[in-house]
């Protein structure tokens, strides 16, 4: 039975992997968009300082908003990408012929969980080879970085997998998830400090912003690419990893509990 | 309750939705290995009737039984022995015709071989093309397809021909019969008189919610509603007479016309359609003299309080 399932899940992985880059518009606006964005950063304030590096040298727009596009990566392959794909699923008809067939719902989870892994991890390594070969960032060196990136990488895409199927449930119908699902992702974007300085931001909307795991994903980014002399700009003067797992954790946990009661594959009425 | 050869049993399935009733009083067997066709108008509850027991909805009252489990409770051991193919849908289709199949072949213990069935829908050359690509008499067949891909025991077809030109419409009717021959049960619904006629072996009609009439396809409405007619013209007036005899009266206007030719001269006898739409418009009147007689009563009050 067990053993069905993940070979179903698994079966699935590749299924959604395929049909997620078959679709234009899951590739631009969540697979690129933040390639999009570094891009733009990059260029149009390519001659601005975001101040110095350990050696005193100046650090290029790139290197200061890789990190903050890395997390939203994360966002938008998790939440923004499986909030509406499985909307757009429930409404198309897609769910309700899977619901007549004996695959589990597990297994169902297990693709789109599969898919986000993939498709995240695709997009972060697009982000970190373009901005070493185009823009010349200099990428940390030591392995306690890199695997302090392994475990916010999968700790957060793996939250924002969840709450996605979780917010797949509000919007009514297929054709009105995008309008109801990207505000959301975008608003927390901007208070969350991925496009805008976090510490620019007034002290009552980073508490805000505390709240949601995003602003702890793109810190626990920080931590890892941006120079050691950054970490008295944070909030209390501290990376806080701690509080990236806490705070990330429980919204993982939150998402888990809000998938078991509310997922069912159709809405069945009376 | 059921017997033992019934595919699926249902004793009088009722479904409401707040205080509207959609659905009542509707009973029926289907054998293992039968043909059964629910017929009715839009809106009348075949659908309603179907997505009970493919286990979509939840009944309000009465009981089902669909290979003998309770519909409402069936899990994917029970699913892995139906195929379902639903009204159409709008699915996205980013997978190609082969992958989709081989996929959902996939979730079934005892699968068709995939190309088999690809070349039963007639989809060989369209096997590596994207699903969104295809037109909608295609796109219908690989619904087909993947109703039929786990080598279902009993299977519901819910207006499978949809969209299907007259070739299509004959060739789905020689791969349902093939699956018919192998034993298969299936419970179809369609608009298509003469192909519940030519597919099914016996229908159910359902108006307004019940089942009105139910039984073999050539027996059907009762003895009365299959009296032929026999039309011709006489006197360049059109006549036309429902009698058992068809034979006796052809005969006496060949005796009137001395043995001439009789203009025009025609014995039909009612095929499915002409006794379902009799039964439906017969269905249609007495609800409608059952409301006026309802309203009448409620105008002789006689403390006349109730207007």
């Amino acid at each position: 039975m067990i053993a069905t399932t993940v070979r179903l899940g698994v079966s699935r992985i590749g299924n959604e992997v395929r049909s997620y880059f078959r679709q234009g518009d899951s590739v631009f606006f969540t697979f690129l968009f933040p390639l999009l964005m570094l891009t733009i950063f990059s260029t149009a304030f390519s001659a601005q300082s975001f101040g110095t590096d350990d050696n005193g040298d100046s650090l290029s727009a790139a290197s200061y908003y890789l990190p903050g596009m890395l997390a939203a990566g994360l966002l938008l392959s998790g939440v923004q990408n499986l909030a509406i794909d499985i909307a757009v699923e429930r409404g198309d008809g897609t769910l309700k012929r899977l619901a007549g067939t004996p695959l589990p719902v597990v297994s169902y989870f297990i693709g789109k969980l599969g898919q986000v892994l993939v498709t995240g991890a695709a997009q972060a390594v697009l982000l970190l080879v373009v901005a070493r070969v185009v823009f010349g960032v200099d990428l940390p060196t030591t392995a306690a970085a890199w695997s302090t990136f392994a475990w916010v990488f999968l700790l957060g895409v793996t939250t924002s997998a969840v709450l996605g199927i979780a917010l797949s449930r509000i919007p009514r119908t297929g054709k009105s998830a995008t309008a109801v699902i990207i505000p959301i992702t975008l608003v927390l974007q901007f208070i969350s400090g991925v496009y805008l300085a976090f510490t620019d931001l007034p002290t009552w909307l980073q508490n805000v912003a505390s709240v949601f795991p995003l602003k702890w994903m793109a810190q626990g980014m920080r931590s890892v690419f941006l120079p050691s002399g950054f970490e008295r700009l944070e909030q209390g003067e501290v990376w806080n990893l701690g509080g990236v797992a806490l705070v990330t954790g429980l919204w993982l946990v939150v998402g888990l509990v809000i998938c078991r009661v509310t997922f069912r594959w159709i809405r069945k009425d009376g | 309750m059921t017997p033992p050869d019934s595919a699926v049993s249902v004793r009088d399935l009722r479904k409401t939705y707040g205080s509207v009733d959609a659905l009542h009083d509707v009973s029926f067997d289907i054998a293992r290995g039968e043909t059964f066709a629910l017929l009715g108008p839009n809106g009348a509850g075949k659908s309603t009737t179907i997505e009970i027991l493919e286990g979509y909805r939840d009944r309000t009252g009465g009981a089902a039984e669909v290979l003998g489990v309770d519909p409402g409770r069936g899990g994917t051991d029970w699913k892995a022995r139906l195929g379902i193919v639903l009204q159409s849908t709008g699915e996205s289709g980013s997978a190609t015709v082969r992958e989709q199949l081989t996929h959902f072949a996939g979730f079934y213990p005892n699968p068709r071989n995939v190309d088999e069935v690809i070349e039963a829908v007639g989809l060989q050359e369209k096997q590596k093309t994207l699903i969104r690509k295809l037109s909608g008499g295609q796109r219908r067949r690989i619904d087909v397809a993947l109703g039929i891909i786990g080598n279902p025991e009993l299977l519901f077809l819910d207006e499978p021909t949809t969209g299907f030109d007259p070739e299509a419409r004959r060739q789905f009717w020689q791969l349902i019969l093939a699956l018919k021959d192998e034993g298969t049960t299936i419970l179809l619904t369609t608009h298509y008189l003469d192909e519940a006629a030519r597919l099914s072996d016996r229908a159910g009609i359902i108006a307004g919610g019940s089942l009105i009439e139910v039984g073999a396809i050539d027996e059907i409405g009762g003895a009365e509603a299959r009296t032929p007619v026999v039309r011709w013209i006489e006197d360049g007036v059109a006549r036309s007479e429902r009698t058992t005899e068809p034979s006796r009266l052809v005969a006496e206007l060949v005796d009137r016309h001395g043995g001439a030719e009789v203009p025009q001269l025609e014995v039909v006898r009612p095929s499915l359609e002409d006794v379902y739409l009799e039964l439906v418009e017969r269905f249609d009147s007495s609800a409608r003299d059952a409301a006026s007689l309802h309203a009448a009563a409620l105008d002789t009050t006689p403390n006349g309080g109730v207007r």
